[in-house]
């Protein structure tokens, strides 16, 4: 074994389910096998759809790992033995599902960083709608908050991304002949994330991402016509919930700037100790949240949340800050002066980004 | 990048094939699909031939009206199944033959060639045209090299002249349109030659730029679907950028920043401006100033009126699914904030758009 050398990582980018994502992947896991290449099967969901398991045979498959949980057993991608198997490429399907509890590792995408480490080359699938910074306009567009997310920069790591692309009638048709699922889980998908105007938007999220992927693996950098200064963007990290939407948001933009992100929280103790249960939890969460991501976060020490956070701007160079919007305010409370509007008054040599809600279109 | 699309409105477009359908009698005419793509071995050909198999499962009866003369090879036992109508003499499809076979279906390959003088058609798009006309539908297949709009884009990056095109219209007015995307073939890593790597990158491009019209066309048919359907609410699939023309606004550091923006998220950016009634001489003059940045930059400039600017900006902005709007710093504290800025205005009631708000 030639020790260290990584794995590579393809991924086969898709805009919903049944728009043929394994069956594109498992159809080159065939010509990499007929051209000699060690391949196997280390996660495949059948689904029930015949052309697709049809597309699998002649491929070895590595028998899933059982997981009992509660009171019933579960089967999940046994990284071990494929590890111990150790074939050139393994071929694992649905890359942003999250393992049942009691599973070594809580998402599939970390069982894979497992066999890239170890130098096995990965195929893997996923939609466009679990890409973390899409998150909150995915939920806009559809309506459904989608929980199993993958991260931008484990996407980003990937050698290739391909967009695997099918016309959203055809995926409609492929539904109603009950291809993609049966009958009764179809009709139920026709009537939600399936409607029409949800997919030809998804489908152009997914073109766009897939070519800023490209774009991100150009083989030089290309200088910007305009000089671009260097962006450093700050996030005001609170126990709003709306805040996670903020970092998705902040990081979305840093990446597409190639900014610098940093997340910030304000406290006068200069640590959460002073906070109530609550309100600490959530802070933890969203600074949590924000390291996943693989955004930088301090605890910044200071009484005044404003002028705190413009004064760490200030000293870092900090081109942007990005904050939730202020609470809206009716006259007799007016003078209980919300942060946000306090930094928007500072900070008046600054970029001050107020991210709006993103609720879901009423269908 | 593939900016140009825009120039049209969707309304435009939708106007343009609406008005072409009327005047072929839509009814009977044949369906169209085009499979794009951005280099010759990226699977077009199979794709093709895939649909036509699973077509003829279906019971539809699908002909070879033209194919590249050298299909690679895992495809060639597709088109041995299936009839083929031959070209004729200097590679142009004989439309005489399909309109007297009359099949259900026919195959297309490499829309951009020009027919030799003496042809029904100068081009095979119009072929395709009589084709669908005659109620057969159409299996075609494109690279975005030909796309005729694309033409000077697309020859920055292969430096190659583009002689044969298709006009962009007649592609957006497909039934259906898919991309057939793959990675670009990979040097050789021991020997990564110069020539090698540029080959890459060019191929990248055209890649992206496939990538990019592809999405552009799924815009369109996006807005299309919301107006038929009555769906006033603009959902942002792509990022859409509104710059507020104020008398202090730092309008050069906005428009540079919206067009960094813009292009990388290759999306649009609007300028507008408010008309306000009683305007101090300085306050026009240094008006007068700023709109001349917009339009020297090239941005077309939305004269907007209304009696609340923030209401007539918001409303502006939703009418175009903007998702960022730029603005200036407001001028006033304390007090005056007190009874509420046209700032906050925007913050609390711009639903789905975030404010930017810029220093002076």
């Amino acid at each position: 074994m030639n020790g260290q050398r990584r794995g590579k990582l393809k991924i086969y980018m898709g805009y919903a389910a049944g728009v043929g994502k394994t069956y594109k992947m498992l159809e080159e896991a065939q010509d990499l096998k007929a051209s000699g290449i060690d391949i196997v099967v280390g996660y495949f969901e059948p689904h029930g759809r015949q052309e697709t398991i049809a597309k699998t045979e002649g491929l070895e498959i590595v028998p899933r790992r059982q997981i009992q949980y509660r009171d019933s057993r579960f089967e999940e991608m046994d990284t071990g033995a494929i590890l111990a198997r150790h074939p050139q490429v393994s071929v694992v399907d649905e890359f942003p599902h999250t393992n049942v509890p009691g599973s070594e590792r809580g998402k599939r995408w970390e069982d894979v960083e497992v066999l890239l480490a170890a130098g096995i080359d990965v195929l893997t699938t996923m939609n466009i709608q679990h890409l973390e910074s899409l998150n909150d306009q995915v939920w806009q567009i559809s309506g459904v908050r989608v929980r199993e997310t993958v991260p931008d920069w484990v996407v980003q790591q990937a050698n290739e991304v391909v967009m695997v692309d099918l016309t959203p009638g055809a995926l409609l048709h492929r539904l109603q002949r009950g291809v993609v699922y049966e009958r009764g889980k179809a009709e139920r998908a026709l009537q939600n994330f399936f409607r029409e105007q949800n997919l030809v938007a998804l489908r152009e999220l997914a073109l766009r991402q897939a070519a800023h992927e490209v774009e991100h693996r150009m083989p030089e950098e290309h200088p910007v016509p305009s000089p671009l200064k260097r962006h450093r963007i700050l996030v005001l990290v609170t126990a709003d919930p709306k805040t996670a939407m903020v970092i998705r948001r902040a990081k979305r933009v840093s990446d597409f700037l190639g900014a610098e992100c940093f997340a910030v929280t304000v406290q006068n103790t200069g640590d959460l100790s002073g906070l109530a249960t609550a309100d600490r939890e959530a802070i933890e969460r969203h600074l949590n949240f924000a390291r996943n991501l693989r955004i930088e976060t301090r605890i910044l020490e200071g009484d005044d949340v404003a002028s705190t956070l413009v004064d760490f701007g200030r000293r870092n160079q900090v081109t942007q800050i990005f904050l939730t919007r202020p609470r809206r305010k009716t006259w007799p409370l007016a003078f209980s002066i919300d942060p946000a509007q306090k930094v928007l008054d500072l900070a008046k040599d600054m970029l001050v980004v107020i991210v709006s809600d993103r609720d879901p279109a009423k269908p | 990048m593939a900016a140009d699309i825009r120039r049209k409105t969707p309304e435009e477009y939708l106007r343009e094939c609406q008005a072409e359908e009327e005047a072929v009698g839509a009814q009977n005419k044949g369906h169209l699909k085009i499979f794009l793509g951005y280099a010759s071995g990226v699977g077009k050909s199979f794709r093709m031939l895939d649909e036509a198999r699973r077509r003829r499962e279906r019971g539809q009866d699908v002909v070879v009206g033209a194919m590249q003369p050298q299909v690679p090879a895992e495809v060639e036992p597709l088109v041995r199944k299936l009839e083929v109508i031959p070209l004729k003499a200097g590679n142009a499809v004989d439309v005489e033959a399909l309109l007297h076979r009359q099949p259900a279906a026919c195959i297309i390959d490499g829309l951009a060639y020009d027919n030799p003088p003496g042809f029904r058609n100068a081009t095979r798009w119009q072929d395709v045209k009589d084709i669908l006309e005659a109620g057969i539908h159409v299996i075609a297949s494109i690279n975005v090299q030909y796309v005729a709009e694309l033409r000077e884009q697309v020859e920055a990056i292969t430096g190659k002249h583009v002689s044969q095109t298709v006009p962009l219209s007649f592609i957006q007015c497909a039934d259906e349109i898919e991309i057939v995307d793959a990675p670009p073939p990979e040097a050789p890593m021991d020997r990564p030659g110069e020539g090698m790597q540029e080959h890459a990158e060019r191929l990248s491009r055209l890649r992206e730029l496939a990538l990019l019209v592809t999405a552009d066309i799924v815009d369109c048919q996006l807005n299309d679907y919301l107006e038929r359907h009555g769906i006033k609410q603009r959902v942002g699939a792509s990022e859409r950028i509104l710059i507020c023309i104020t008398p202090r606004a730092n309008l050069r550091e906005m428009m540079e920043f919206g067009q960094i923006i813009a292009q990388r998220f290759h999306g649009e950016l609007a300028v507008a401006y408010v008309k306000q009634g009683n305007i101090s001489p300085e306050d026009q003059s240094a008006l007068d100033a700023r709109l001349a940045i917009a339009n020297a930059a090239g941005a077309h400039v939305e004269l907007l009126e209304g009696n609340d600017p923030a209401e007539t900006l918001l409303e502006f902005a939703r009418q175009r699914g903007i998702t960022q709007l730029f603005v200036g710093h407001t001028q006033r504290t304390g007090i005056a904030r007190l009874k509420g800025s046209p700032l906050d205005k925007l913050i609390w009631e711009g639903h789905g758009i975030d404010v930017c708000v810029f220093p002076h």
